[in-house]
Formats: C-alpha cells, structure tokens, sequence
C-alpha cells in the first residue's frame, strides 16, 4: 500500500528529469525530481507511494532517466488518465508499473492506494473504491513483472544459452 | 482486392514481414536503422550490453552523433563524449559523426535516410525520418539496448491522423507556424500516440528541410510518428546527399504512399493562405496564438537554434529579415547552425554574412541551450524568442526564464525589434 502523490496534466520529462542533472547518474537526477513542480517531493516520497497524474504524463523528451528517477525514490506505479506514448514505453522497459485510468482525478493526495497491475485495477483504501485501469498487454506484464527489458533479456539469454 | 493501407500501415507492414497489418494490432519489426546520440547511446547503453555480455546485431545499421553535450566545456560532457567515441569504435560503427551537427539534421545529410526504412532513434524528436517517408520513431535508452542485442522491437500497428494543408504558405510564414498552429488547435496530445500524416498542396511545396520541421514536431503532438510520401522533392534532396540512380529507384518510391480510401482516424484540414506567423507563449507549445495578439513582449534574446529551427532553410529565412537591418540594442541574437554543412553553404551563399552584421553571435553546431544541458543557458528572469521545439519551464535555463516559440522570420524580426513582432512587416 502507498500514498497518492497527485498531479496535473502535461507533466513533463524536464520537470522529472531537469536537463542540467541530466550529465549525472540517477541518485542525483532523483533528487531534483519534480522539483520545478513540487519541491518537497523528493525528499518526502517514500517506498511504495504512486505517483498519479492527469494527461499526457511525461510528455516531452526520450530521456528514460524521467522514469528511472521515480523508481529511484521508490515510487511503486504510475497511475495517470494518459500517459505520453514513449514514457509509457520507458516506464514499463524500467520496471515501473504505468497504468491509464480514467477515473484517475477521483484520486486526491494522500489516498491509500493499492495497485494491482496484472489486474489492471486499484483499490482506495481511503474511500473503498475500485478504480479499473487498461489492461497492460501480456508480454509487457511479464516485462514489469521481470523487473524491466534489461533483466526480462538476461532472463531470455540465460535460457537461451542453457538450451545451446 | 486486399483493403487499402495507409503509408504508415504498409511501412509497418514491410518491417514486419508481412503483407498487411491493422491499426491495433501488435507487431514485431525488424529495424533497418538505430540512431544514438551522445546523451542516451553509447554512455547508456555500453554498461546495459556488457552486463549481458550481448554484441550489437549489425553495426553497419547503428548510427552515432555527437550532439547534446558539445561543446563539452565540464568534466562530465567529456566524459560522455569520449564514451561515445571509444564505443562507436570498439563496436564498429562506422557511421559516427562526431561534432558536425545536430543528429535529426546530420542523418538525412550524409544519405542515411531511404523512404521504406523502419527506424528507431534515441531521441524523442527522431520522427523528424519520417519526411523521407521512413517509419522512424523515438525510444529510451533501455528500449534501444533491446534493438541493439535482438535487431527488433514491438510495435502497435498505429491508426493515421491526416493534416492536409491546402494551398500554399503565404509570405513570411513557416511549417514551424504550422506546426505551432495545430498544437495550439490540436494540443499536445492531439497525435494520440498515433502517426501524423502530413499532405496536400501546402505539405508538397515545401523542401525538405521544412518538411522535416513538420515530421520534427509530430513528436510535440503526441504521435508516435509523422510521415510525409515521398515524391519528386524527396528523391531531389537524396540524389544531392549522393545517393544513386539505381538505389533511388530501389527505393520504390512510388510504393510508399496511402491507398485512396485507406483508414483514417482523423483527417483534420487547413487553409495554408489563412494563417498568420504563430507565437507560443511559455510554457508550452500549444500556447499558440497569432503573433499580432501578443502586444508588446520586449525580448533579451533571440535563439535561433535546433534541429527544428536553424537548418540551412531557417538561416535563410533568418538572412531575409535581417538583411540590412540589425538586432536592437540590449537583444543577443544567438545562432547556432544545425549542422556543420549547412553552416558552410550558409557562409558561401552569403545567409551567414547577413546574420553576423546583424548582429548575430555564432554557437556551435549543436543542441546548445535547447537541450538545457548547460551550454548557453537561460539566466533567471530571461525574455527569449526561440526557433526551438519546447518551451517547458526551466528547459532552456532557469526556472523564471520565459520562452517564446516561433519561426525564423518571427524571431529574427523580433531581434530587430527588440519585442515580438510580426515578420511580414520587414519582409
Ligand atoms: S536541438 Fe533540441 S530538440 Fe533537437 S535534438 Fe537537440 S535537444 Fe532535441
């Protein structure tokens, strides 16, 4: 279970990953993480939380380090009415849970969330309700669920050379 | 009779090994080309590979640029430059162009681009392909790993948004205005993750390099790619980067168009004539609106830059402005040609000459302050113009620094005026 971190629409990859850290590895790049936005974020995120966001999230540049940096904080999932085509695809090659709800503004910050990828569905613990989500394709959830592309093809080498 | 395909469709189709494919479904395509540059390739990928202990599955398709971090003035940049070099060399990649512009500009002009390609770029602005009619799309660094070892990637078979622009651009107005204009109409999600096709009158009149300006900023509406067919203007611009008879006519261009009839998701349709030079205001490009609504904005700076905006046709739109006149006092006009090779026709054909009397201080021939990676940029409470794609808060610069977004003519008229201005006054 996590706390709801909630956003407007168009968040931008500039705003996850400022382009001046971008020269420096995650752990730095992390800690500017939405800072442009809300500047208590990165030092107050904790393990488990779910950042949800309204449309078009992570709009902007290719830079994967935007979603890098919130898996870095720890943040569990994505939760967003839409998401900007290639974050939707950086989130998920990372590892990171990136589930479109429509329903996504009847979440407010704070909100108990549990997140259920692989169901496509999010319990509010605060006010009882359900939240269904698209479902993600098969072959990506078992992506995800690998822990990103990079360990999914170590996964899918190692096999192949234990066939060979 | 097989059901008419859209060129998206039929590009998809092809990499794919199949003879048709649908809007939806999930494909996988094999990539005839893989560009990286400085900031997302080599420094990012290197370690992901040798932790895998994986080989790049065909080095002649890969394609690395030097770009983000030059000029390299830090400890860190050259770092990231010099893993760029030594990895482009131990992996074999011939295709390395080091420091001679910016990557979107720098692939067409040295031939790398064929109608018919599927592609995939490390670079959210990689659509920029797609006025060659290739299938060219932006992927992060982990994604791009995935290419490198398997040679594939997965694909949702997209749905085409038609733009037709009927009748032609009047004076003083750019596919930047174009582009600005159906952000501001459309939004910064109105491309859905789904590919732009650009046509009609308007789209055919115009070179290359503005097409590529329109296929650019599909990437700044949301679409996964945007396409222009190619035609006589196309096979004109490769057969002058040296591409030869015999591979022009390889190149079937005449295949890679939409079947009359072919699914559209939308089909959206301007009046070129009608429009006037576009003004985005901070902080995002669909804050579109006629540069005449925008009163007076004094400006500090006027950038003429990136590889949506200072091509060799942005130079020259510049130059027509600015001819005989110079930038008002207290404005830096900042320019930084998108390659080396536009940057020395522009000093043979007289563009750069003109710019420099204007006034113009020349930056190096890279993404420089639109990247906002450090060089040039924007002090705190800044007022820019900017020829750039993107006027994210704190992109460019600090945080209270304001970009506006506008064509060559707009901002070169603005340098002169020292507030936003209406380029068809000077033209
Ligand atoms: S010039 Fe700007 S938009 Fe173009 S590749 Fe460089 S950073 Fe990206």
């Amino acid at each position: 279970m996590g706390k709801a971190w909630v956003f407007g629409d168009d968040v931008d990859t500039d705003a996850l990953a400022p382009g001046k850290y971008m020269k420096y590895g995650v752990e730095e790049i992390a800690k500017h993480c939405l800072e442009a936005i809300e500047p208590a974020f990165a030092a107050s995120v904790r393990p488990g939380d779910v950042v949800v966001g309204g449309r078009n999230f992570g709009l902007g540049s290719s830079r994967e380090q935007a979603a890098a940096a919130l898996r870095h904080l720890g943040v569990a999932a994505l939760v967003a009415e839409s998401f900007a085509g290639l974050f939707y695809r950086n989130a998920l090659n990372l590892g990171l849970p990136a589930l479109a709800c429509a329903e996504a503004k009847r979440i407010r910050p704070g909100h108990e969330l549990v997140v259920d990828p692989a169901a496509g569905r999010i319990e509010n613990r605060t006010t009882g309700e359900t939240l269904a989500c698209e479902p993600v394709p098969g072959f990506l959830l078992e992506l995800v669920l690998d822990g990103g592309l990079l360990p999914h093809l170590e996964k899918k080498l190692a096999r192949r050379k234990d066939a060979t | 009779m097989s059901a008419p395909q859209t060129l998206a469709q039929k590009l998809v189709a092809r990499a794919a090994g199949r003879a048709a494919v649908a809007p939806g479904e999930l494909v996988t395509c094999r990539v005839d080309l893989a560009m990286m540059h400085d900031s997302g390739g080599p420094r990012r990928v290197k370690p992901m590979l040798e932790r895998l202990g994986a080989k790049v599955w065909d080095p002649s398709k890969v394609v690395v640029v030097t770009d983000h971090y030059l000029p390299a003035t830090d400890e860190e940049s050259r770092r990231i430059i010099a893993i760029a070099r030594e990895w482009s060399r131990s992996a074999g990649v011939a295709r390395f162009y080091d420091g001679e512009g910016i990557c979107h500009v720098v692939l067409p002009e040295r031939g790398c681009l064929r109608p018919g390609m599927f592609a995939v770029g490390g670079d959210s602005h990689s659509p920029t392909g797609g006025a060659f009619g290739a299938y060219m799309f932006g992927i992060g660094s982990t994604e791009m790993l995935g290419v490198l070892v398997t040679g594939e990637i997965w694909l949702k078979v997209p749905h085409t948004i038609a733009i037709e622009l009927d009748g032609a651009l009047g004076e003083g107005l750019a596919a930047k205005d174009v582009m600005l204009f159906l952000l501001g109409q459309l939004g910064m999600d109105g491309g859905r993750y789904q590919a732009v096709e650009y046509r009609g009158e308007g789209v055919r009149a115009l070179p290359m390099q503005e097409r590529m300006t329109l296929a650019n900023m599909a990437a700044e509406l949301g679409a996964q790619a945007g396409l222009v067919a190619p035609d006589a203007t196309t096979r004109g611009y490769l057969a002058a980067t040296g591409v030869s008879e015999a591979e022009l006519d390889a190149a079937q261009l005449e295949r890679w168009q939409s079947d009359p009839g072919a699914p559209l998701l939308a089909h959206h349709r301007f009046e070129a004539a009608a429009l006037a030079p576009q003004v985005a205001a901070p902080d995002s490009p669909a804050n579109a609106a006629p540069v005449g609504s925008y009163g007076e904005v004094p400006i500090d700076i006027a950038y003429i830059g990136a590889c949506t905006g200072a091509k060799l046709v942005d130079l020259r739109m510049a130059a027509r402005v600015l001819q005989g006149r110079k930038a008002a006092r207290g404005v830096r006009l900042l320019v930084a040609p998108a390659s080396l090779r536009d940057q020395h026709t522009a000093r043979e054909d007289g563009t750069l000459a003109v710019l420099l009397d204007a006034g113009a201080e020349l930056l190096p021939n890279a993404c420089g302050a639109c990247a906002g990676y450090g060089a040039n940029q924007f002090a705190e409470n800044t007022v820019a113009i900017s020829t750039t794609a993107r006027n994210f808060k704190g992109r460019m610069g600090a945080p209270s620094a304001r970009v506006y977004l506008a064509s060559p003519y707009t901002a070169a008229a603005s340098a002169v005026a020292g507030r936003i201005c209406d380029p068809r006054e000077m033209l």
